[in-house]
């Protein structure tokens, strides 16, 4: 049983993270805000129902979900898994894997985190139909474990798992097609869209996984 | 290469990459954890696409943060103090000594 007295002081510094979560979800910042506010006020009556020792930040989320959900999303047709294409692995590899290849001298890393902006990674999380952008924010962006998301978003581990797989591949594919909007793809390669770099040497291995399914 | 290895308690590339993303979100159990570590530390190509996918993460995390308005972290400040006043009794003393508040004992507990 937690005490209200000490919410403040353990939940405030929660807040940057709550936000950019806030603001992937709604897609705008006068709607983040009340979302993130709202999500405070309601951690802080329900404080009481909180067990001090676990973990806060998850609790935080889940009420931060609940409340997206519950007010904030669109009010048209819940998009359905149907609704993402079907994208082969390690798509975004394939396509820019060699990239690192073109500046000596430079990390991947370095690379990887010049090439898009910003503005492009924030758009193509966006983009994810919701349950899909739910699932992978909360992985990818705030590093929960599967059973974290699956008390998060009350759903099983599997469908945690199933959601991040199509998801990530669903935001590579939307990543290189801001690449290729950009007319970047050309940078340190040679040939157009059909991934070679170190991508080539497995591309037996990856052919064969393509056609499982 | 491509192949990997072909001994029976070690593991091949297409295990390896079967299990990419449940071993950079490290969830696999220990043992697994190991022979796909051991995997890709032997064989290029499969480090390559580790490497890629853990670089990525950290580039679609790093480039998500969002820096939180001012008005909006004093504003939810603001608000939990005076809830918390309201709640606490030496709170609700000074509210009921200021405004002879008399149903202001709904807010203790």
């Amino acid at each position: 049983m937690a005490d209200q007295a000490t919410f403040a002081q353990q939940a405030m510094e929660f807040m940057p993270s709550l936000y950019a979560a806030a603001m992937r979800m709604t897609r705008n910042s006068a709607d983040a805000e009340d979302l993130v506010q709202e999500t405070y006020l309601k951690a802080y009556r329900g404080f009481g129902g909180f067990t001090e020792g676990t973990n806060l930040k998850a609790w935080l989320y889940r009420i931060l979900t609940n409340t997206f959900i519950n007010s904030y999303r669109s009010k048209k047709r819940r998009p359905d898994e149907t609704d993402l294409d079907e994208v082969e692995d390690l798509y975004l590899y394939r396509r820019l894997g060699g990239l690192e290849a073109a500046q000596a001298g430079r990390s991947a890393e370095d690379e990887l985190m010049d090439f898009f902006t910003e503005g492009e990674v924030k758009d193509a999380v966006e983009a994810l139909p919701e349950q899909f952008r739910l699932a992978v924010l909360l992985a990818d962006v705030e590093g929960f474990s599967y059973k974290e998301i699956a008390e998060i978003l009350d759903i099983p581990i599997g469908t945690v798992m199933s959601r991040l797989h199509r998801g990530r591949k669903a935001l590579q594919k939307q990543l290189y097609e801001f690449a290729v909007e950009r007319g970047l793809t050309g940078r340190g390669r040679s040939t157009g869209t059909d991934g070679i770099g170190a991508g080539e040497k497995l591309a037996p291995v990856l052919a064969e996984r393509a056609s499982d399914g | 290469m491509a192949d990997g290895h072909e001994h029976e308690h070690s593991t091949n590339c297409e295990e390896a990459l079967a299990e990419l993303y449940t071993f950079l979100d490290g969830e696999l159990t220990p043992e697994r954890r190991e022979l796909i570590a051991s995997h890709i530390d032997d064989c290029n190509p499969c480090l390559e696409v580790f490497d890629f996918e853990a670089e990525l993460r950290i580039v679609v995390s790093q480039k998500c943060r969002e820096e939180v308005p001012e008005s909006l972290r004093l504003r939810i400040a603001v608000q939990l103090e005076s809830m918390h006043l309201l709640a606490s009794p030496e709170g609700l003393s000074r509210i009921e000594g200021r405004a002879d508040a008399s149903d202001g004992a709904d807010a203790n507990s």
